[in-house]
């Protein structure tokens, strides 16, 4: 059998995505707009259609609470949120991450309250940056199909077992019905060898999880973690490599558009990237040297592509998605000039936020921010950033 | 005329629970199972039965799509409840060559002078259909073939398969209604 | 690898998570070292209730031999519970010579 290609709504295909994994446990709370994925796998379960354990829980804390026993049980764990709903999580997502947990979650990116807004933008995910978790960003329901079946291998992956985030913008890509390939289930089989968690709970050979870390030993716990999450980035590439050579789709962690040699580079992500690629088209038709880049791996954080993607130009304009309120400039701008600064050559990095709490921005207003972008770069600005589209 | 080899963006105007977002849907479905590409979505956010709605279809079939934001200027506009048109103006931004489906019994030249609509109007008393074919007025799939009457946006044949996914034993008559609204849809320029 | 003390520990030598794997290693540890008073018994007034063993929140409390319930000095902390509770008033606490 081939693979198949279907008009299907994202958060459906997640669902199937999951299914094909061969998920052992999933523990959800429903929340817009991720509703649509746990529903779908509850269906799948309701049906005897998926062979899984649904625990339906009473909140976040609980979902992701739940998913930390049955990852540590050695079960193949799946969740997904988003919004409030990660922010409830908040501080179990540490310990799935410190303790190691190969949990697979999926965050349909949501606006924080308030005011209330169930629509999209990547606050969430900016507040949770820290919290240990490998993190991927997605721009369309194909990428995000083919990332969850990645995130089972990476999280996994023995020299890995971290839990991974696979973000993907809400509405825009989770209500979004479009083409998508669906891969074999004995071509996914193959790809997702089965868990082997080295020291899943048994009544047999019993562990201590999550022990105290008195002060004589909690920098050593932490500096461990840090090592093995940086050090997951070959294995992030590794299996990207891998997908790309069974599945034919390709995925690195900072990706371009048309940026070679641009004097101008535009930087995004998640789902509005795709939009930006067709606003690079009309203003490269105009004989403008003006690039996109857009960044795949958010954790780890990966320097060396990134440096090497953008060093050469002469202007990098980061579109943020979120606030650091009171704080320096947009949070991904903001690791980007750190993770420039000091280096020999380096582009004027200006930062501008847009797209916040679901408002969209169109071909028209990608162009408009990478003239007010460049405008900023060689006249300067009084404001540490721009925000786009706001009226005065 | 509309140009189904390019892009082609539509709206769909109904009120919450009268399926306009399951219409964006199967149009879209009927559309990727052709070969195509295409994207449909809901007006984002809370859903409110009765209130007036909207769904997006995008259908290209050349390239994959790639806009991540929402329609602002359609080049058709599906009105699924005639009571929509004296509330809300369907045809803000559409585009200069575009068209409106609309469901009413009200005679073209009546349409055109009340509601100052311009553009080719393809119309249809979908109501009726669906109260005698599905023997509800919930027009959405009766729509649906007036829709494919008027642009050609797909083949009939190809919505018969995602209606029958998303139906089952109601799929025939839907079917029925869509054809019967495909054979009664009548367009003016 | 001969094992090292707690202050010699680096990152590399921890399990996955912190994880540990020989479990129950805390009887080790003893508490009977935190004690300034032990519980000392006339067990002719003993009735053999096992009130005190309910109430000692250390719970090294078993009864002996004979079947009178005694704190195993390793783990008792002194506290003096037992002493507060017994109703029959078996327990006495006495200071603990440096």
């Amino acid at each position: 059998m081939m693979a198949k290609r279907v008009g299907m709504e994202v958060s459906v295909a997640i669902g199937e995505a999951a299914k094909m994994a061969n998920v052992d446990v999933v523990a959800a709370y429903p929340i817009t707009p991720q509703t649509h994925i746990v529903e779908h796998l509850a269906e799948l379960v309701a049906d005897g259609e998926l062979d899984a354990e649904y625990i339906p829980v009473e909140s976040e804390h609980s979902a992701m609470s739940a998913c930390l026993g049955s990852s540590a049980a050695g079960a193949r764990t799946f969740t997904a949120t988003a919004g409030q709903g990660l922010e409830l999580m908040h501080e179990v997502l540490y310990v799935a991450s410190s303790m190691r947990l190969p949990i697979v979650m999926t965050v349909a990116n949501r606006a924080l309250s308030a005011p209330l807004s169930v629509w999209g933008d990547h606050s969430d995910a900016m507040a949770v940056r820290d919290t240990g978790w490998i993190q991927l960003f997605t721009e369309n329901g194909q990428e995000v199909v083919d990332n969850v079946l990645c995130a089972f291998r990476i999280a996994e992956d023995q020299r890995v077992l971290l839990p991974v985030m696979v973000h993907l913008d809400g509405f825009h890509l989770s209500h979004m019905i479009e083409p998508i390939l669906l891969p074999e289930v004995e071509a996914v089989k193959r790809f997702i060898p089965p868990l082997k968690y080295p020291f899943p709970l048994d009544p047999l050979k019993p562990v201590s999880m999550g022990d105290f870390g008195p002060p004589f030993i909690y920098s050593e716990a932490k500096w461990a973690q840090e090592v093995k999450l940086r050090e997951a980035k070959d294995v992030v590439v590794e299996c990207w490599q891998e997908f790309g050579k069974q599945f034919q789709r390709h995925y690195s962690p900072v990706e371009e558009y048309r940026s070679e040699g641009a004097d101008v580079l535009l930087l995004t992500m998640g789902s509005y990237s795709e939009t930006a690629a067709a606003a690079i088209d009309k203003v490269r038709a105009e004989g403008k040297n003006i690039g996109l880049v857009r960044l795949r791996l958010w954790r780890p954080f990966p320097f060396a592509e990134l440096r090497q993607k953008v060093s050469q130009a002469r202007v990098l304009i980061v579109l943020d998605r979120a606030l650091s309120i009171g704080g320096p400039v947009g949070p991904v701008c903001s690791e980007i000039r750190s993770a420039l600064y000091g280096q020999a050559k380096q582009p004027k990095v200006v930062s501008i936020v847009g797209g916040l709490g679901g408002r969209d921005i169109s071909v028209a207003g990608f162009e408009a921010i990478i003239s007010r972008g460049i405008k900023v770069a060689e006249k300067g600005s009084r404001n540490e950033f721009e925000i786009f589209g706001v009226r005065e | 005329m509309v140009d189904i080899n390019q892009l082609v963006e539509i709206r769909w105007h109904g009120r919450g629970g009268q399926g306009a977002v399951t219409s964006a849907e199967l149009l879209a479905r009927a559309a990727i199972d052709e070969g195509k590409y295409a994207q449909a979505f809901p007006s984002f956010g809370p859903e409110r039965r009765g209130a007036p709605v909207l769904s997006f279809v995008r259908v290209d079939s050349q390239q994959p799509i790639r806009t991540r934001a929402g329609i602002q200027e359609p080049d058709v506009v599906v009105v699924l409840d005639t009571t929509l048109l004296a509330i809300t103006k369907i045809t803000a931004g559409l585009k200069a060559d575009g068209m409106v489906v609309i469901n009413t019994r009200k005679p073209v030249k009546e349409l055109r002078q009340e509601f100052g609509i311009n553009c080719p109007l393809a119309t249809v008393d979908a109501t009726t259909i669906a109260r005698e074919v599905l023997g509800i007025p919930i027009t959405n799939t009766t729509m649906l073939g007036a829709l494919v009457k008027a642009t050609g946006i797909v083949k009939l044949e190809s919505l018969e398969e995602p209606l029958k996914q998303r139906f089952g034993r109601l799929a025939e008559r839907n079917i029925a209604a869509m054809k019967k609204a495909y054979q009664e849809t009548s367009v003016k320029e | 690898m001969p094992k090292k003390g707690e202050n010699e520990l680096t990152w590399r030598d921890l399990e996955i998570g912190g994880i540990v794997t020989e479990p129950g290693n805390a009887s080790q540890y003893q508490t009977g070292d935190w004690r300034s008073q032990k519980p000392t018994y006339d067990f002719d007034r003993c009735i053999k209730c096992g009130l005190c063993q309910l109430f000692c929140p250390e719970g090294c409390v078993e009864p002996n031999s004979d079947g009178h319930f005694e704190a195993d000095l390793y783990y008792c902390k002194g506290c003096g519970i037992c002493a507060r509770e017994c109703w029959t008033k078996v327990i006495t606490m006495v200071e603990e010579e440096g």
